[in-house]
């Protein structure tokens, strides 16, 4: 178990200073995602327009490795359509969750692949891709 | 010249502790989880695999030579268990699976039978959620009302509130945890009991913390029900009482129904056994009952006195190295507390902390522990938590220390 792989510097980055981390009052699109083994909690709201993500944002607090992955899931998922964005979701919960190797570029997310290290970090990194499924299923999907 | 004989013989602890022996990622294990659950001594392990291996019969069945080996060996562990906590008479303490259990018993009996629309129990706002949803699930049957007693910032209780409540009126039950094990807050639970009574209220104090770091007298502090819980004093996981006062336990319905809780079965309906059969249906957990009676008789022989006094040193100690550490902040600060280092890292969250620290060995537990209601209350969401038992030693303080300032380094 490599420390250096789990938090790689842009990690400790998005954790320190999380982007879109913010309300979004014209939101469409929201669901919470909450860890009950450690009480970690994120809100991640979106906006959806004609198919297409035009603003992703989220609030809530936890550790590092939740705080980065969800400031990165929106800054990711931000312009795409919704289709590319479930895609994205299904891509990068098998290769976190060491399924399968990463198919095709995961971009700065590939830096959260550190912690098929470490198995009980793993729901730290998929709590606001959670969220964002069950926004994007909601009712007003 | 006088000899001092108080040293605390901790290498002579340890080894009996074949858990305590083992490497983890590469660095000796600095267990620091206890309060989560203790380790076993070998005389525990021992007293479960001589259940297992050779007494191993159904109790209070058979007339055959291990049927009762394995009941006398049933019997005498519940008068260990009532020795300890100074119970009136042994059929007092009820087996249960544990400290959970335990409250179950007392909020679906007692509370059923005892509990009408309008009447309030009150629970301590640092309780565990073990003794907050059994009692709202009973309010819901009942029509009761659960309603939380204040906490400080240390935290301790607010017992002027209490005593103003219970003046009010309409109380039935009074809940709170002997020792708190999110920030180690030892209650004043004799003077809760004493406040109760006045104001003819009763008192069920959650033991599971308290019963390896602080002497329980069951009569002198007044507590009508106490649960515990044996994997936090050195026993088997799965395995726990219920101290009940007689006369409450004795005019109790049963909660649950099975065989050996019967007195005569028919269709047309059942009566029920005396105490405590009447509460422990079905075959019991008897090896993890024996391992409980053989950690409280380790924990007597070990010198119950002295392991306090050796963990209280420690737990100032650890305080005093924890305080230096750059931006760490110790949660709980009660003038009165038992083998509990609570803190928050200003850096970094406590998961992040205890996965660094695990990296160094040192096992830590990390979260709200249970106790969503106390962390809302002193405004964290989590803490990362260090426990002490009769093992720790100031190398595992050496260990989490060198932990942290790693910590402190990676999110510097």
């Amino acid at each position: 178990m490599n420390l250096d792989d789990l938090y790689q510097e842009i990690i400790l980055d998005h954790g320190r200073k999380p982007r879109n981390h913010r309300e979004m009052p014209d939101a469409t699109h929201g669901a919470e995602g909450f860890n009950p083994m450690c009480g970690d909690r994120i809100k991640l709201t979106l906006r959806v327009a004609d198919g297409r993500i035009e603003d992703a944002a989220f609030t809530g607090c936890g550790c590092a490795i939740s705080q980065a992955s969800a400031s990165m899931l929106t800054q990711a998922v931000k312009g795409q359509s919704v289709g590319q964005a479930e895609d994205l979701f299904s891509r990068f919960h098998r290769a976190v969750t060491g399924k399968d190797a990463p198919e095709g570029d995961l971009g700065c997310l590939e830096a959260l692949l550190g912690v098929q290290q470490f198995p009980n970090r793993v729901k730290c990194a998929t709590l606001a891709w959670h969220a964002m499924r069950e926004a994007l299923e909601g009712p007003d999907a | 010249m006088r000899t001092v004989t108080t040293l605390y013989d901790l290498r002579a602890v340890r080894a009996e502790f074949p858990a305590l022996g083992q490497e983890v990622h590469g660095r000796r294990l600095a267990y620091l989880d206890s309060a989560a659950t203790t380790q076993r001594p070998r005389a525990v392990i021992d007293a479960v695999a001589r259940m297992m291996g050779e007494d191993n019969a159904n109790v209070h069945r058979g007339v055959h030579a291990l049927s009762q080996r394995a009941t006398d060996a049933y019997d005498q562990a519940r008068s260990t268990v009532a020795r300890f906590v100074n119970a009136a008479r042994d059929e007092e303490v009820v087996f249960a699976k544990g400290c959970t259990e335990a409250v179950n018993l007392v909020a679906h009996s007692w509370g059923r039978a005892n509990l009408r629309p309008g009447e309030a129990v009150l629970l301590s706002a640092m309780e565990h959620h073990a003794n907050i949803v059994p009692w709202q699930m009973v309010a819901e049957a009942t029509g009761a009302q659960v309603e939380p007693i204040p906490v400080t910032d240390e935290p301790t209780l607010d017992l002027d509130w209490l005593e103003i409540r219970l003046r009010q009126g309409g109380v039935k039950m009074v809940g709170v945890k002997h020792v708190c094990n999110a920030t180690g807050t030892v209650n004043p639970v004799g003077e809760m009991a004493r406040l109760a009574h006045q104001h003819g209220a009763l008192i069920l104090v959650d033991g599971a913390q308290a019963l390896a770091h602080e002497p329980v007298d069951v009569q002198a502090l007044g507590a009508d029900f106490y649960a515990m819980s044996a994997h936090k004093v050195y026993g088997p996981m799965g395995a726990g009482a219920l101290y009940g006062r007689h006369d409450l336990l004795k005019a109790m319905p049963p909660w649950q129904g099975g065989g050996d809780m019967i007195r005569t079965v028919s269709f047309e309906g059942s009566t029920f056994g005396g105490l405590p059969n009447k509460f422990e249906p079905g075959t019991p957990n008897v090896p993890g009952v024996v391992g409980f009676a053989a950690a409280l008789d380790w924990l007597v022989a070990t010198g119950l006195q002295a392991v306090r006094e050796h963990e209280e040193g420690l737990r100032r100690q650890a305080t005093q190295r924890l305080e230096a550490v750059h931006g760490l902040r110790i949660v709980g600060t009660a003038p009165g507390k038992a083998g509990v280092l609570s803190f928050v890292m200003e850096q970094a969250h406590p998961h992040d902390v205890g996965t660094i620290l695990d990296l160094h060995g040192v096992a830590v537990r990390t979260g709200h522990h249970c106790c969503m209601p106390l962390m809302d209350r002193l405004g964290v969401p989590a803490t990362t938590r260090a426990s002490l038992a009769a093992y720790s030693g100031e190398d595992d303080i050496d260990q989490l220390v060198e932990g942290l300032e790693h910590v402190a380094r990676v999110f510097a």
